[in-house]
């Protein structure tokens, strides 16, 4: 569905990503994993628009096109619940479900039809943690700001959704229930990237792994076809004397 | 959580009450004085210059901003009015006389001068990044200094805007009763109805999740402090009209009232929360004080003693609600 080529990206001096290629498929978990400061959320801020990128290609459905913006990465379906959340705490979960997309009815805002169009997108995704759609984010727990940010990201007919780390502040439950969320995506036909540290994770949802390294992508393997040990020497030497 | 608690815990049901209190208090402290129909158009006579560019400082504050160059916009806007006037000769017309046209190019006038105060703030704010406290403060020397400039240091009267500060087109209420009242409710729909106003809150509460979602931060920053910039624009061309003449010396503390109306309505200068009802009540309440100690033969000073611990003690509680949020 979404496949990079040859990206270059420096923030002044400091090379961030060299010549990085990643392919996404459709229906499928793809794990992005690397160690801190490899270039993992800068990737894919670069494919959510948020960071021109300096060179390089990024195509979609296997046309070139070009992200400037947040907006153009949503015109193209892709949506990223970012590492740091992005919510705003003093609004509400429809609020923040439909910020800087708000439905209007003339001048003023249609609260009832955002209401409950967040309301089915929720019942979709079958989260049942929220009470109420217009409580204050800043009253939710980490689990349920992270469910609120995955549900903002499908509400779009989104096509590509890229988890930044979701579980990283999670408890053991949370996690769960957030991953069964991923993986429940995926299923439904959507392509998902998800960002994570922890291998248990990754091999408990993902399809696919891509290894980052120094800001260069060291392998792409099926998950099935590699083990955790394999995995952690790609994320700490950027090789691994087992896999070609 | 108890239904009482819960109205305790919004600000502005908290200085409604407030309002109430004082209102009933007064009322048994002087019946048939202070509790007429009479002193309350008086009252919202008296506050309808200020709820004009209180209603502009809600938006700003929103932003986690502020605008302390609201003296300066009210002024140039009673100057650029006069100057209008006299370009389109109507500054000489007599009381009794009614010029459409002349009450048009003197706002016209106004509120070019607090649009052109508006974009300076805003660009300065937001494109060079200045902190709102100290670009303000900036457009406040500048723009006062601008006016005395442009008078040669003395005040223009006219009555040529009589018609919108003497007459009553609804019968016995005073114009700048509904005109103020217009205000209100389009800031209202602007802020609580719109999309306009949901981004305002957005930005306030988190800038960076506003950027993300694709909303031009700095673009709304400037219309927000285009917004405080015109309503004190017209808070001029209101005054003018009022009082007959430019007041280039007074309006001095009109800037630190509106942030006061502002923060007793519940507004948080941290930002991302507030509501124009609440300043609606944040206005009434200095104003109730001091009419209410003058009736009951208190020193007037006492107002501002009275507002000075009710400011405090608003500001307090919007911290204990913000402290007890975070460690919930
Ligand atoms: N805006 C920026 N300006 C300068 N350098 C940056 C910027 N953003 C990231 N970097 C640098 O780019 C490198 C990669 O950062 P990035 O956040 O992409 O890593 P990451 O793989 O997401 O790490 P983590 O697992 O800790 O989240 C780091 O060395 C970081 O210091
Ligand atoms: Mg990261």
């Amino acid at each position: 569905m979404l496949e990079v080529r040859g990206i270059n990206k420096s923030f002044g001096p400091v090379h961030v990503l060299r010549d990085v290629a990643l392919t996404v498929r459709s229906g499928e978990v793809t794990a992005l994993v690397g160690d801190n400061g490899a270039g993992k959320s800068t990737l894919v801020k670069c494919i959510g628009g948020i960071y021109p990128i300096d060179n390089g290609e990024i195509l979609v459905d296997g046309k070139p096109v070009h992200i400037h913006s947040p907006r153009d990465a949503a015109g193209l379906g892709i949506e990223i619940v970012y590492q740091d959340l992005a919510l705003c705490d003093n609004l509400d979960i429809v609020q923040n479900m439909f910020l800087g997309r708000e439905r209007r009815r003339g001048i003023v805002l249609d609260e009832p039809s955002m209401e409950h169009l967040a309301e089915q997108t929720l019942a979709s995704l079958s989260i049942r943690t929220v009470s109420s759609v217009r409580q204050a984010v800043a009253s939710l727990s980490g689990g349920q700001r992270q469910t609120v940010a995955i549900a903002k990201a499908v509400l779009w007919n989104s096509r590509l959704v890229i988890l930044d780390e979701p579980t990283a502040a999670l408890g053991v439950a949370q996690t769960a229930q957030v991953l069964e969320l991923v993986r429940r995506l995926a299923d439904n036909g959507l392509a998902v990237v998800l960002i994570s540290h922890n291998m248990n994770d990754v091999f408990a949802v993902s399809d696919r792994i891509a290894a980052l390294y120094l800001g260069q992508m060291v392998a792409q393997v099926k998950t099935t076809e590699v083990t955790h040990a394999q995995v952690v020497e790609l994320i700490t030497s950027g090789k691994s004397g087992t896999i070609a | 959580m108890t239904r009482a608690k819960e109205i305790l815990r919004t600000p502005t049901m908290v200085t409604f009450g407030a309002l109430l209190l004082i209102i009933a208090a007064f009322s048994i402290m002087a019946p048939g004085l202070f509790n007429t129909p009479g002193n309350f158009l008086q009252l919202a006579q008296n506050v309808a210059i200020l709820t004009v560019v209180s209603v502009g400082t809600t938006f700003v504050i929103i932003t986690a901003g502020v605008d302390l160059s609201i003296p300066s916009g009210i002024v140039l806007g009673e100057v650029f009015a006069v100057h209008a006037l006299e370009m389109v000769g109507g500054l000489d017309t007599q009381p009794g006389e009614v010029h459409i046209g002349y009450v048009f190019a003197a706002l016209g006038g106004a509120i070019l001068a607090g649009l052109s105060i508006g974009a300076i703030n805003g660009i300065v704010v937001a494109y060079m990044k200045v902190p709102p406290l100290l670009a303000t403060l900036g457009t406040l020397g500048a723009g006062l200094g601008v006016a005395l400039i442009l008078q040669n240091g003395v005040n223009t009267s006219t009555y040529a805007l009589d018609p919108i500060g003497h007459g009553s087109w609804i019968a016995g209420v005073p114009n700048l009763i509904p005109i103020a009242l217009i205000i209100v409710v389009a800031g209202y729909v602007l802020l609580h109805m719109a999309v306009f106003g949901r981004h305002t809150f957005a930005i306030g509460s988190n800038p960076e999740a506003a950027r993300r979602v694709g909303i031009n931060v700095e673009r709304h920053l400037l219309k927000v402090y285009l917004i405080g910039g015109v309503t004190a624009g017209f808070a001029g061309f209101l005054s003018v009209a009022y009082f007959s003449t430019t007041s280039i010396g007074g309006h001095s503390t009109d800037n630190l009232q509106a942030v006061t109306a502002v923060a007793l309505g519940g507004t948080s200068l941290f930002g991302g929360v507030g509501s124009i009802i609440g300043t609606l009540i944040g206005v009434w309440i200095p104003a109730v004080l001091k009419n209410g100690f003058v009736i009951n033969g208190v020193q007037p000073y006492w107002q501002d003693v009275a507002v000075g611990l009710v400011l405090i003690v608003a500001v307090w509680l919007d911290q204990l609600r913000r402290r007890s949020r975070n460690r919930g």
